[in-house]
């Protein structure tokens, strides 16, 4: 068996066919390459974030930090708590409960109506005006300034009954996060497919059944993500919270009477300060904040999982 | 059984009209399915319009009991239309508007105070795409008796009932708890059949049942009509001619004529399957049977 060596292809052949090849493969390469290049602009920029708010804030954050009041260090011992060789006279214990409180409260006043909206508008509205008008309204509301939201609710809570009050900034924040679960859900329930609703009309089960026994709990997973993703940013938000809970040491339990604090109204309080010392609290709070809120993610993750494991067993 | 009526219980409104196969000649084949079974449906000069676009229009025919009745014809033809209007499945659909009569045992299905969810717990429907729940085999099963009020632990019997009348059980039952949406496809055809005869339906509204299926998963659900039709009226939807001489006692034949200048469907005729696909007595049945269109 001799091997025959095969002649080259003729250069017209060549000539017609590499350069499109070439430039195809270039193409290629270079959209790779911007591919990986904005991946990897994307998870520095966060990655970054996080490094600085670890670096900065794990030093702060101590157990004292996290269960103390500003009030109690300053009765006890004034002087203990040294970090990067400042005076510590802060613990975040009031904004943690504030921010759990009023996050969770904002989560029971907005996640239950804006599921329904959404509900009404994937289910019931579909296609007639008043859904569209709402719809609108909706994506509007997503855009508004958050800070449209407290004046909002200064308005028309806080100025009438002459207090700021945890619940007044639970209400601004639901306003936030409203438009963004009906939004979401409506998504969600968009892409449950028809066959399944029909198979469930097919067998005689009226709207309202077809919709709870089948429907959300087919879009759960995706319905949870938006109302976690509108909870995560409510967590965060601090233009709201400003005029309506007020700025306080001192834990208040009590959503309905006297002025609150939250974690992000105490990073905008500390940070904006000139003492490094109160600026390194801000990096702490910010640290506790992020872990707040990573923690809601994997238990809400923990819920949705479980269900689904529930449902079919 | 609270909600699922015997078909005895309900009077017909109306003096069902006689079987029409019984004018049929006589070296017709004239099975005992096609002489004397009462008609299930009587349906007379029904139209479906979608917004201003007729689907079907001036359809009339009578439905055997406890026999299978194919619906063929080209695309487009409105054989489905035909199909959703018999168990109100049109409802769902905003647009969709259904006129002339549609009687079920005597009964006009739309008329004022029927109620659809009713109807189609009594007719029951497979989909031309499998279609189960994204819960476990048990709970799709379960899902139409729950409706009728019945406590999981009263569904277990009737469960399994169901899965042994659709020849599914011995495949499924040591995965009763597991997801539906982990079967093939013709295992979940099947599921969907059982789901369907989970709640004792008087008749199987089936469109395109095989259509997604391979040709073993077809034979199987092929086989399991011919059981079932002992009890229940079956009407299926099919592309496949084969299919309908093969499984059907009637086979009614549809097609899109040019109405005004749209597209409309018709039905052309309705006969014997053995009749309809031997001596048609519409030169355009004979044209689709015999290839020439469609």
């Amino acid at each position: 068996m001799t091997s025959t060596v095969e002649a080259p292809p003729t250069e017209p052949r060549l000539a017609s066919h590499r350069p499109l090849h070439r430039r195809r493969s270039v193409t290629n390469t270079v959209f790779v390459v911007a591919v990986w290049v904005a991946f990897a602009l994307v998870t520095g920029a966060l990655g970054a974030v996080l490094a600085f708010v670890i670096v900065k804030g794990a030093p702060v954050v101590s157990w004292q930090f996290l269960t103390t009041s500003p009030i109690q260090i300053r009765a006890d011992q004034p002087d203990t708590a040294q970090v990067f060789g400042l005076t510590l006279r802060y613990g975040m214990w009031p904004a943690i409960v504030g921010t759990v409180l009023i996050t969770g409260m904002a989560t029971l006043l907005a996640v239950p109506l804006g599921v329904m909206g959404g509900i009404y508008l994937n289910e019931y509205g579909a296609r007639s005006r008043f859904a569209a008008v709402v719809r609108f309204l909706a994506d509007v509301m997503t855009g508004v300034p958050s800070v449209v939201m407290g004046l909002f609710v200064f308005t028309v809570l806080v100025l009438p009954l002459h207090q700021r009050t945890g619940f007044a900034g639970a209400a601004a924040l639901a306003c936030l996060m409203v438009p963004i679960v009906i939004r979401s859900t409506e998504e969600m329930l968009r892409l449950v497919p028809d066959d399944i609703r029909e198979a469930s009309y097919g067998l005689g089960a009226s709207q309202s059944r077809t919709i709870l026994r089948v429907v959300l709990p087919s879009a759960l997973p995706g319905i949870v993500s938006g109302a976690l993703l509108a909870i995560a940013r409510a967590a965060g938000e601090t233009a709201p919270l400003l005029f309506t809970i007020g700025i306080v040491s001192a834990t208040n339990p009590n959503l309905f009477s006297g002025p609150n604090t939250a974690l992000s109204t105490q990073i905008f309080a500390n940070a904006s300060s000139p003492f490094p010392a109160a600026i390194a609290r801000g990096w702490g709070a910010a640290l506790v904040l992020i872990a707040i809120t990573f923690a809601f993610t994997l238990l809400a993750r923990l819920v949705v999982a479980l269900f689904r494991k529930r449902q079919l067993g | 059984m609270s909600s699922v009526v015997e078909p005895g219980n309900l009077t017909p409104m109306a003096p069902t009209p006689p079987d029409q196969i019984t004018i049929a000649p006589v070296e017709v084949r004239v099975t005992e399915e096609s002489v004397a079974r009462e008609s299930v449906f009587t349906i007379r000069d029904l139209a479906v319009r979608f917004g201003s676009f007729t689907a079907i229009s001036g359809v009339s025919l009578d439905i055997p009991e406890r026999a299978i009745t194919a619906f063929i014809g080209p695309s487009g033809c409105g054989k489905t239309t035909v199909l959703r209007s018999l168990n109100r499945m049109h409802d769902l659909t905003p647009s969709a508007a259904v006129s002339g009569e549609v009687r079920y045992r005597g009964i006009d299905l739309y008329a004022a105070g029927i109620d659809a969810a009713e109807v189609r717990h009594r007719i029951g429907m497979v989909f031309q795409k499998p279609n189960p729940f994204p819960k476990s085999i048990f709970d799709n099963v379960a899902y139409g008796l729950r409706i009728s009020g019945f406590s999981k632990s009263e569904c277990a019997d009737r469960v399994e009932h169901a899965l042994r009348r659709a020849a599914l059980w011995d495949e499924v039952q040591d995965k009763l708890k597991q997801s539906a949406l982990g079967l093939s496809g013709g295992q979940q055809q099947r599921l969907c059949i059982a789901r369907a005869l989970a709640v004792e339906p008087d008749v199987l509204l089936m469109d395109e049942p095989c259509s997604a299926l391979d040709p073993i998963a077809t034979g199987r659900i092929e086989d399991l009509m011919g059981e079932l039709k002992q009890d229940l009226t079956i009407v299926i939807v099919t592309h496949n001619m084969q299919q309908a001489a093969r499984v059907s006692d009637r086979t009614a034949f549809f097609t899109a004529e040019d109405v005004d200048g749209a597209r409309r469907g018709v039905l052309v005729e309705v006969a014997p399957t053995q009749q309809l696909f031997t001596n048609p007595a519409d030169p355009r049945t004979e044209g689709y049977i015999t290839g020439r269109f469609g």
